[in-house]
């Protein structure tokens, strides 16, 4: 039986409503390209030609190759994995202390004015400061084993998603509101289903840039007396004057940045499958 | 009924949107106002929907203030998130219940979407876009539907359609429709009464009982004749202001 109580003809679709529909789907796909690689390929090659053919002093600026190697023995060793665990274990604790802080007073910040207008000052205040001056202040209250090392990443990561959540829930279509108002959402309801979610590509631009300050904020971090982690191999390739060390970290710094920033990526495209935004 | 009780809306400007409003809308009817832009059409409706507290005056519901009512905005306001059984389903309001996707699925169904239940509001065109709008403030059978001018960002042809699937949702529910428009073909062809409001702050300067049979025709003689005469208001409206 009919639920509704009135029953009503269909409407008909002209076919060229319809029609344009697969279309729009089949713009949106995208493909990975391999552009990208030409640079840093093209540095790599010119680098190591300089390397070889002496232009470069090697006690202090190493080749690819010597690059590579020392990456091969850190792998044949193990050590690699002893270094990496370390400091995405320092990175992510951070991250997720950091952006579950930023999003839950981002969320009562952009919702509620009066929370806004008392936090908001103070926090952009504190985002001015630079992550070196948290240093001894940390490592005061602290000490310098890991409590200070999250904390710190977490400092990092907090301000980019605090301001990109505020911004983007203040940012909401007043219009999408008043909808969410006269079918009675309100409060939690109305921010769970349409301020949070109308914010997200903004919370997902601020968890981009809270992860690449983790990643940045992690080295800091590690310069606090750690004896493991990627930051640690940076140091101690400097003090023992290994430049392939130092390189080689920073080369897997940039690589596991990448690779992460590019997880979120691709979970952001996922998550905003719905957007109708330009791409080129 | 609703009994619209001398309703002033200020905005705080030099004058107000509108002054003074005092009509009736009957249950089961179709009440359309008409007036040119910035005359405060759309003020007064989103005061009736509880979007803008008036200024001044009251509105009298027959039910007390609870009667359930659905609007539809000139644009669909879809959320883009959501896709389109969703955002029928929205139109529940946050609490629902175990029919709330099945009732979602027949409205669609009658607004001619079904097989467009997966899609996303950017994959719509306008018309579907405001189908889906017209489902979404259907789907809990409210007694009133509130229209701000749902077809004037649509072409001619699917403006009719569904100005003629607006009728025949309004018999099939007995629903009482309160349409605001530029548009006198439109107020014409739909309305049981219609309303000219006048210049800024918009008052109300003429009231039309029509007594035309439906369905109407564009090219009958009735039709055109009161067509003339709301232009004709409209055009003192004009001269006045």
């Amino acid at each position: 039986m009919n639920g509704l109580a009135f029953s009503v003809e269909p409407i008909d679709l002209p076919r060229s409503e319809i029609g344009t529909v697969p279309k729009q789907r089949q713009l949106r796909r995208r493909r990975m390209s391999p552009v990208g690689l030409i640079v840093p390929l093209a540095a790599l090659i010119l680098w190591e030609i300089a390397a070889r053919l002496g232009w470069l002093d090697r006690t202090i600026a190493s080749s690819p190759i010597a690059i590579l190697g020392e990456i091969g023995t850190l792998l044949a060793t193990g050590q690699i994995w002893v270094h990496l665990s370390a400091t995405f274990v320092r990175v992510f604790s951070g991250f997720a202390l950091g952006s579950l802080m930023a999003l839950t007073l981002g969320v009562i910040s952009g919702i509620i004015p009066i929370i806004y207008r008392l936090l908001n000052p103070t926090i952009q205040a504190i985002r001015s400061v630079p992550s070196y001056a948290w240093v001894p202040l940390f490592i005061l209250w602290f000490g310098i084993f890991e409590t200070s090392k999250i904390l710190l990443i977490g400092v990092g990561a907090f301000f980019p998603l605090y301001l990109a959540t505020v911004t983007g829930i203040r940012n909401v279509d007043r219009k999408l509101v008043e909808v969410a108002w006269v079918n009675d959402f309100r409060g939690w309801s109305l921010a769970s289903c349409v301020l949070l979610p109308a914010s997200l590509p903004a919370i997902f631009v601020g968890l981009r840039q809270g992860l690449g300050l983790a990643w940045m904020f992690v080295v800091a971090a590690e310069f606090m007396g750690a004896t493991h982690g990627l930051g640690f191999l940076l140091i101690d390739g400097q003090t023992t004057g290994r430049p392939s060390t130092l390189i080689a970290s920073i080369i897997l710094f940039a690589f596991c940045g990448k690779i992460t920033d590019g997880c979120l990526a691709w979970t952001s495209e996922r998550a905003l499958r719905w957007q109708d935004s330009y791409r080129p | 009924m609703i009994r619209i009780d001398r309703i002033t809306k200020d905005y705080g400007g030099v004058q107000p949107a509108i002054t003074e409003l005092e009509f009736n809308i009957e249950p089961g009817s179709v009440t359309v106002m008409v007036g040119t832009t910035g005359s405060g059409k759309s003020t007064l409706i989103r005061v009736l929907a509880g979007l803008e507290a008036p200024t001044s005056g009251r509105i009298r519901w027959d039910n007390g203030s609870n009667t359930p009512f659905g609007i539809v905005f000139q644009e669909p306001r879809l959320m883009p998130w959501l896709n389109v059984r969703q955002n029928v389903k929205f139109g529940f309001g946050p609490k629902r219940t175990k029919e709330s996707g099945r009732l979602a699925d027949e409205i669609l169904e009658q607004v001619g979407l079904r097989a467009f239940s997966r899609y996303y509001p950017r994959e719509l065109s306008g018309g579907m876009a405001q189908r889906v709008a017209i489902a979404r403030a259907l789907v809990k059978k409210p007694s009133l539907l509130l229209l701000d001018e749902p077809f004037s960002a649509l072409d001619a042809s699917t403006r009719t359609r569904l100005q003629e699937h607006l009728m025949r949702l309004w018999t099939d529910r007995s629903l009482t429709l309160f349409l605001v428009t530029h548009d006198i073909d439109e107020a014409v062809l739909l309305a049981d009464c219609i309303i000219v409001i006048k210049g800024r702050p918009g008052r109300i300067s003429h009231q039309f009982r029509i007594d035309l049979l439906r369905p109407r025709a564009r090219q009958d003689k009735g039709f055109q004749a009161l067509k003339e005469r709301v232009l004709e208001a409209l055009a003192d409206q004009k001269a006045r202001s």
